[in-house]
């Protein structure tokens, strides 16, 4: 079974005045989630993301199709026992220190006593948070606000954790510890579904990903497929003690030539000219120092897909 | 059932921690200086002047913390998008809605408490006689205070902050004046200003009917029955403004 089903999703926002336009947010989405598995939602602002995960959790209801969590239609109060869920940029309730806010949740979810007070414990620590943990949340900054957001999503233990854009508003640092929380989940065999428009972020962890653009899905699969299936697009040659400019075969062939004192870098978009251009290096005394193949990026996908569909 | 009471406390803490019950502090002093100044003033209407005005003002602060708090039960969480998170656990809408409403209820009631405590020791203090009465007034201001809570709450499921504060206070003051509605209607000429009286007479809560206010600073208690009649009336209209919240928002997105 699948930990999360989205089969034709439609939404559709009534407007707020009969004159005004219906906004169509979610046109037709289909795609799924497998139970453990670390699955990127990728799509620029405004794409759907955030309204996909509402119909998930229940917050908004779709105009057609079929949304399924956990084996349970979106939104069955009963499954919430087995899911997390971080909002983006969550506003919690200020008044609380992070050690009640924690509390709050877990009692929510039907915990109380020894337990609760341990999985407090550890998580204020897996954030990093053990220190402030008797500080109101009015005096945390956003890194901190997002991070005990992630601790409240995971309070209860739950199967699947769906987070809407946890890396936003944090630091470098923060980012890897939201990374590495993330990859400690799969290596306890919990489902992760998290939307981003931070790349590199899912390039790094994911196991899966759907793009989303408009409402559509552009693309879904793993990371290494979607770039290209693998295939090398260009290839980057570094050499010592020539100068390219001045090699006819090299000119002739390379995009780029980069001379540093006597390095030479080249970038050749032809692949299967890189036999010619190192025997060219070679012929003339040259020194191979790299050759390293570029494929291309997720972000090139997004960027190239999504400037079609405008 | 756990649910609510897990968001009631919250909400109980939340009303603790943004120091509405500073109130009491406002609510001490003016009995206090009240009672003071009108101490040049005869024996008896020092008394009745003390009663009225600590009913008057136990009535009145009640009613602004009700409404203003109120209204804010449902709608700051939407605003500030807190809900997201409460509506991601095991917990129903209409258990959100409940727990919210019993939260106030609470600090409302420990706010009463207290004010009915420094309201008797004022009494005591300035040697004025305590009835019953007085119990029963301040019992039947709670009763009002259930009612006027479930109106902010229910118009704040389905409207902003702003126009719940303009309907629930519309319509505390048309409580009030229902008596005068069914009078217009029956003194009207006007088939169409007769039906319209008639319904809202049925329609708006008869806050009326909570206040005893008058007779208790008389020292006159009411009857048992009267004051049962009255209870099950408020807390039957406060029930139906709740089903009715829950069933708004139950349809409600976010």
């Amino acid at each position: 079974m699948d930990a999360i089903v989205i089969d034709r999703l439609t939404k559709t926002f009534k407007p707020n005045w009969p004159w005004k336009p219906a906004a169509t947010v979610l046109r037709g989405l289909s795609f799924s989630v497998g139970q453990g598995e670390i699955f990127g939602f990728l799509g620029p602002n405004g794409a759907g993301k955030t309204t996909t995960l509402k119909i998930l959790i229940g917050l908004l209801r779709q105009t057609s199709g079929r949304a399924e969590v956990l084996g349970s239609p979106a939104g069955d109060v009963e499954a919430h026992r087995r899911i997390g869920f971080l909002p983006e940029s969550p506003y919690f309730y200020d008044y609380l220190t992070a050690e009640e806010f924690l509390r709050f949740y877990g009692h929510l979810a039907g915990m109380g006593g020894a337990r609760l007070n341990q999985r407090v414990t550890a998580l204020l620590e897996l954030v990093g948070l053990a220190e402030a943990r008797t500080r109101q949340l009015r005096k945390f900054s956003k890194g901190m606000l997002q991070r005990v957001g992630l601790a409240q999503a995971l309070i209860h233990d739950p199967e699947l954790v769906i987070l809407d854009e946890p890396m936003s508003g944090l630091d470098p640092i923060g980012r890897k510890e939201v990374r590495d929380v993330i990859l400690q989940l799969r290596e306890q065999g919990k489902t992760v579904f998290f939307s981003t428009h931070i790349i590199p972020d899912v390039e790094m962890i994911c196991d899966r990903v759907a793009v989303i653009v408009k409402g559509q899905l552009l693309a879904a699969g793993r990371v290494d497929e979607l770039v290209g299936h693998g295939r090398t697009r260009s290839v980057e040659v570094v050499c010592e003690g020539i100068r390219g400019e001045a090699l006819p075969l090299i000119r002739a062939v390379a995009t780029r030539l980069v001379q540093r004192g006597s390095q030479c870098l080249m970038v050749l978009p032809e692949p299967n000219r890189l036999d010619e251009v190192l025997t060219e290096i070679r012929t003339h005394s040259g020194k191979l120092i790299s050759v390293t193949p570029q494929k291309g990026s997720l972000e090139e996908l997004l960027v190239q897909e999504a400037s079609q569909q405008v | 059932m756990r649910c609510i009471g897990v968001i009631a406390l919250n909400t109980f803490r939340e009303n603790l921690r943004d120091k509405i019950l500073y109130n009491l502090l406002l609510f001490s002093a003016l009995l206090i200086a009240a009672s003071m100044l009108l101490g040049t003033l005869t024996v008896a209407e020092q008394e009745k002047i003390v009663t009225d005005m600590g009913l008057a003002a136990i009535n009145l602060i009640g009613v602004i913390i009700a409404i203003f708090v109120g209204i804010g039960l449902v709608s700051k969480e939407i605003e500030r998008r807190t809900i997201y998170t409460i509506m991601a656990r095991p917990i129903s809408r209409a258990q959100f809605v409940l727990g919210k409403y019993l939260g106030l209820v609470v600090t409302l009631s420990v706010n009463v408490l207290i004010m009915l405590g420094v309201f008797l020791l004022t009494l005591w203090w300035s040697r004025a006689s305590i009835h019953v009465s007085l119990l029963q007034a301040v019992a039947l201001i709670l009763v009002e205070l259930l009612v006027v809570t479930a109106l902010a709450l229910f118009f704040s499921t389905f409207s902003s902050a702003m126009l719940s504060a303009s309907m629930t206070v519309g319509l505390y003051v048309i409580g009030h004046l229902t008596s005068d509605l069914k009078g217009i209607a029956e003194k009207s000429g006007n088939e169409l200003v007769a039906t319209l009286g008639v319904v809202l007479y049925y329609i708006c809560p008869n806050l009326e009917m909570l206040n005893i206010k008058g007779q208790a600073a008389a020292g006159v208690p009411v009857s048992l029955a009267y004051q049962s009649m009255a209870t099950v009336y408020g807390l039957l209209y406060a029930s139906l403004l709740l089903a009715a919240a829950c069933v708004i928002f139950r349809r409600r997105e976010f």
